[in-house]
């Protein structure tokens, strides 16, 4: 599962990187009316902790300390998932709102 | 299985390519429903992409965990965002990006926890624990440690967020050098981080860490209020995205690590973007305990106010040209935003140039009143924002708050050292004539007394601001 070292290390820690600067360029200006739903949608992507959260819950329950290890996997996906499904749904309810005015 | 492991990466660019551009869709106002859309695409790629990448190679040991807390998760989020009153949205988005920060530092916890199981230790020639740490390890330990401390302040930090918003922790606690705790908490927190790293995780390095990290979440966001609120949601918001690119380090994870790094830098730059919204810098919103007292108005003079009846506010409005509705917090709370929208045809039926001055920070969030006004089908051109509202208010006759009282407080430029200086303000002082709905005289979030409401021009309706304005609207037809 660990497999960070030498180039793989180098090169997650240039993703990183290049990713902060990709985010700060994304966001340049937009108008308040949408700040909150966009606060709601950037906040359901980083729920994509949800894939880390299904790695470390595909465990067999056996030892003792697999138990525990499990049982935070268990919650972490739990929330994570919580996170995806309530946010994006909420951001799309609220955005909802100012389409269908636009319909009238 | 080197293959699928080429193969899921790809994957999880396509979703990172997919949160891109749902990030910068959901920015503009044409594009944003699409916005979302995609990143929830994005979202189900990845997941497909890791359940695959899992069945095809350690198979789904792990399944009923996985198919449960899927089936769980996704169950209770569809509730609440569905049961959710757009008044509470505020509320919301703070708890699910608690969430968030709580679910990353959960997994570096799992990973922790496991760290010396008998899998892992089979690098480790002499087979017990974890003594020689090899480099791979010291990664995976250090990004356990960051994001143990990130997540679990966001997570708590949050809560804390939402209590205020939702109004149970309404006290904005402060006390000297809390600066100095929050930073020794770090302090503590980072040095519990060298302590994993360098002999470990252990009970004690593991459980201090955690509530270090929680302690520091709760002072951080404790002394917070007011205005301030929507830029702490933020600058949450952007921390849950370093928890989740820390805990890519942690579960050797490239999805994470760029999803959690987008999201942390674009939510650093609205934080920016609120701060500037409000004139006040972020070290001050961060530092600086909201509505310490200042001094301001001389605190023993006793002023009384007269309030007035919906019938007598509302022959104001007969005859009026011009119109300027300012709603705030106040409109969120009593729920009077499709009675507002009435009010508003009844005034335009009259004759009336109806508008609304949207200030960015009206409510507890940025855009706030936005969402709710369009809940009542509002037209978007009768939303004014600040700057391009405040030259009309000296050509209007009437202007009606709602519920707001910060962002009209006058005090934010006759007394720049207070709480609210420097904060841009909507010009109500301005109107022929104010008529302010609110529940009392009670000073805003910021704690400071508002002027407005004892001048000659205002007219104070006391009470509940839906009970008022339908008690308004009657009267009106009257007329």
């Amino acid at each position: 599962m660990i497999d960070l070292t030498g180039a793989d290390l180098i090169g997650s820690i240039t993703i990183l990187v290049l990713s902060i600067f990709l985010g700060f360029e994304l966001i340049s200006k937009v108008p308040p009316t949408l700040h909150t739903p966009l606060m709601s949608g950037a906040n359901a992507i980083s729920g994509i902790t949800i894939v880390g959260a299904l790695l470390v819950a595909n465990v067999e329950l056996d030892t003792g300390h697999d138990v525990v290890a499990a049982a935070l996997g268990f919650v972490a996906l739990v929330i994570a998932t919580i996170n995806c499904v309530g946010g994006f749904m909420v951001t799309g309810r609220m955005l909802e709102m100012f389409k269908s005015r636009k319909d009238d | 299985m080197e293959w699928m492991r080429h193969a899921s990466d790809l994957g999880y660019l396509v979703a990172a390519a997919l949160f891109v551009f749902g990030l910068k869709n959901l920015g503009s106002p044409r594009t944003a429903v699409r916005g979302n859309q995609l990143g929830a695409v994005g979202m189900l790629v990845a997941v497909l992409v890791t359940l695959l990448r899992m069945g095809v190679g350690e198979g789904f040991i792990g399944a009923p965990l996985i198919v449960g807390g899927l089936a769980v998760g996704a169950a209770i989020g569809a509730l609440m965002a569905r049961r959710v009153q757009m008044t509470s949205m505020p509320e919301m988005v703070a708890l699910l990006n608690g969430f968030g920060g709580a679910a990353s530092a959960l997994v570096a916890l799992s990973g922790l926890v496991s760290f010396d199981l008998a899998h892992w230790t089979t690098l480790d020639p002499a087979g017990h624990g974890a003594v020689p740490i090899e480099p791979a390890w010291s990664v995976f330990l250090v990004a356990a440690g960051a994001s143990s401390i990130v997540g679990w302040a966001t997570f708590t930090g949050s809560v804390v967020a939402m209590m205020k918003l939702y109004g149970t922790f309404r006290r904005n606690l402060a006390f000297p050098g809390i600066n100095v705790v929050k930073v020794a908490l770090l302090v503590v927190g980072v040095a519990f981080g060298y302590e994993i790293w360098a002999s470990g995780p252990g009970t004690v390095s593991v459980v201090g860490i955690v509530v270090s990290a929680s302690v520091l979440g709760i002072l951080f966001v404790a002394p917070i209020g007011g205005a301030d609120m929507p830029v702490v949601i933020s600058f949450l918001n952007s921390l849950s995205g370093v928890a989740a690119a820390t805990t890519g380090f942690v579960v050797d994870n490239t999805a994470l690590i760029i999803s959690g790094s987008l999201v942390g830098a674009a939510g650093l730059i609205l934080t920016a973007i609120m701060c500037k919204a409000m004139n006040r810098p972020f070290i001050d919103v961060m530092f600086k305990a909201y509505g310490a007292p200042s001094g301001g108005a001389a605190p023993g003079e006793k002023r009384t106010v007269r309030g007035y009846e919906a019938e007598e506010a509302a022959l104001v409005f007969d005859g009026a040209r011009s119109v300027i509705i300012v709603p705030g917090y106040g409109m969120a709370v009593s729920q009077s935003q499709h009675v507002v929208r009435e009010f508003a045809e009844a005034l335009e039926r009259l004759g009336a140039d109806v508008k609304f001055a949207i200030h960015p920070v009206a409510g507890r969030m940025p855009g706030h009143m936005n969402v709710l006004l369009a809940e009542a089908n509002l037209p978007y051109e009768q939303l004014v924002e600040l700057d391009d509202i405040n030259p009309y208010f000296s050509e209007c006759d009437v202007c009606l708050v709602v519920g707001a009282n910060d962002t009209i407080n006058p005090a934010a430029r006759t007394d720049p050292t207070g709480p609210l200086g420097g904060m841009p303000i909507l010009d109500v002082e301005k109107a022929r004539t104010v008529i302010i709905v609110k529940r009392s005289l009670s000073p805003g979030y910021a704690g400071v007394d508002n002027d407005l409401f004892y001048r000659p021009s205002t007219m104070m309706l006391f009470g509940d601001g839906k009970a008022k304005l339908t008690e308004l609207l009657a009267a009106l037809k009257e007329l």
